[in-house]
């Protein structure tokens, strides 16, 4: 099946995402099934959605469990089989592999997945140990390592291995912030200076608060179906072409490389082997830049650029907007912010948008294939997929 | 210490608290386990002996955190790195003693077990930390 469809993306929706201040997450993630519905009228979702794969982080933000039945119940969808996938900030983009399963098994073939946090209501202390939870326990959140502190150990063997600098790193929030200006769905629609960046307190160094990405609310899903039945629900169906996932050690120090992500590497092998698609042929991608230089690591590890050449990469421009390779349109998880939860599937729901011509302000020219990295802890899990549009 | 002592990481807290740093050797593959595990990941053995494994190492990477969960904002801000040790595995920890201009990649650096203090509820495993040796 190399490089043919493995399901079909027929509708997708996504919520604002920012802060919904009395809204719980259910409540907000209804706001993106709604879209997903109204996108696609010919679709009956009581009848026609056969199962639902929801990604969610934490029980600790709402004191909510058992999210994939509560999601599926405000979703209008009470009966279908309903499970929630947790992977940290990779839980929606595991909800689009496993929901890929389900087509592929023949089980199921219409799938929605998707993924919610709500997170703005608690404060920056309690949402830096509720994330810390993704990395190692005994190790790592023991000995007051947090999770920006994960990703700045990776920045410092960067910089060293390397000679990246800060600055490089703060033009991925430049650009970022950019292109969330021109999303209307992002947290943060503001354009920052460098000067913004560099002069931002610090939560880790080298990273400083415009290294981060936010602390946000919001939920995304997308409508798969087998490719055989697309027509039926759209004349303009998104191909999902290559998939892959993977994990590596809990722990960061336990990993061979510093600066680099295995799981990355691994998932992106296997979804370009899938898809029978070389690097230089994306049109755009969305990467996981829960902080600035993850963004750098991801060009490297994605195979954009050489080990060691994010840095120059960002600074020729070429993932800005009008670029060789636009990265992060939609404003990334930097501007357009990330519900950890939602991040993955949002993610899907902007290469939907640019590969249908629907990204507005931000779109794309020509845009024809599309890949997303979504990342779960320090890298613990990664997901790849890869999607062509079928004009 | 014996073979009777499970390899757990609960166990190897234990050890910290007394003042030994050790870790699981696989009795059939050899491999060294720091942590140690009750199941080699590498030939599936359940087979282990305890390795007393040198403290010193040298730091090859690290970060200062200036913002911290409850618990630790006291200590803010407090570097934490993570540490190669002479025989090759690699351990995270706190660093103190130290300012953040002095903190350099290759540093040597000592495991440190004075500084350690008990919680009294699970889980009761003592801090280590690293010092300039």
């Amino acid at each position: 099946m190399k490089g043919k469809p493995l399901v079909n993306i027929v509708s997708a929706g996504m919520s604002k995402f920012g802060k919904h201040d009395g809204l719980l997450a259910r409540e907000i993630f209804s706001q993106a099934a709604s879209e997903a519905y109204s996108r696609c009228p010919k679709l009956e979702p009581k009848s026609d959605i056969k199962a639902m794969f929801i990604g969610h982080m934490g029980e600790a933000y709402e004191h909510q469990g058992h999210t994939g039945s509560a999601v599926a119940d405000w979703a209008g969808l009470v009966g279908i089989p309903a499970t929630r996938t947790e992977a940290a900030c990779g839980s929606s983009g595991v909800a689009l592999r496993s929901g890929i399963y389900a087509v592929l098994s023949g089980l199921a073939d219409v799938v929605i997945v998707g993924g919610v946090e709500k997170m703005t209501h608690r404060t920056t202390a309690e949402v830096t140990e509720y994330l810390a939870m993704a990395s190692d326990y005994p190790f790592e959140q023991w000995h007051g390592i947090t999770f920006p502190g994960l990703f700045a150990l990776m920045a410092t063997a960067h910089m060293h291995a390397y000679g990246t600098t800060q600055e490089q790193m703060a033009q991925v929030a430049v650009k970022n912030h950019y292109h969330g200006s021109l999303n209307p769905k992002a947290h943060m629609q503001k354009e920052i200076t460098l000067e913004t960046v560099m002069t931002s307190r610090c939560v880790a160094w080298p990273l400083k608060l415009y290294d981060c990405s936010l602390i946000t609310d919001g939920a995304s899903c997308i409508i798969l179906a087998k490719p055989e039945l697309a027509a039926k629900y759209t004349d303009q169906p998104v191909q999902v072409v290559g998939s892959g996932q993977a994990s590596d050690t809990i722990g960061l120090y336990e990993r061979k490389s510093l600066t680099s992500l295995s799981a990355t590497i691994l998932a992106a092998k296997t979804a370009y082997e899938m898809a029978d698609v070389r690097p230089e042929q994306i049109s755009l991608a969305e990467v996981h830049d829960c902080f600035t230089f993850a963004e750098l690591m991801a060009y490297e590890d994605l195979g954009l650029c050489k080990p060691g050449e994010g840095g120059k990469l960002v600074e020729s421009g070429q993932t800005r907007l009008g670029g060789l390779i636009p990265i992060n349109t939609s404003g990334g998880l930097k501007a357009k912010g990330h519900p950890v939860g939602a991040t993955g599937t949002a993610q899907a729901y902007e290469v939907y948008l640019q590969l249908t011509n629907q990204a507005g302000k931000r779109q794309v020219k020509d845009a024809k294939i599309g890949l997303t990295h979504n990342v779960g802890g320090s890298g613990a899990t990664a997901a790849v997929h890869i999607y062509r549009s079928s004009s | 210490m014996s073979a009777n002592e499970p390899f757990t990481i609960e166990q190897f807290y234990k050890f910290i608290q007394q003042g030994k740093l050790l870790a699981g050797k696989c009795l059939k593959c050899g491999k060294i386990h720091l942590p140690p595990r009750p199941l080699c990941d590498n030939c599936y053995s359940k087979e282990f002996e305890w390795v007393t494994v040198s403290g010193k190492g040298k730091l090859i990477t690290y970060t200062v955190i200036n913002i911290a969960p409850q618990q630790f904002q006291d200590l803010t801000p407090y570097a934490v790195g993570i540490i190669q040790l002479e025989n090759g595995l690699k351990i995270p920890g706190m660093i103190q003693g130290i300012t953040q201009e002095q903190l350099k990649i290759g540093m040597p650096l000592l495991l440190d077990f004075g500084s350690c203090s008990t919680p009294q509820k699970w889980p009761q495993w003592p801090r280590y930390c690293f010092k300039p040796s």
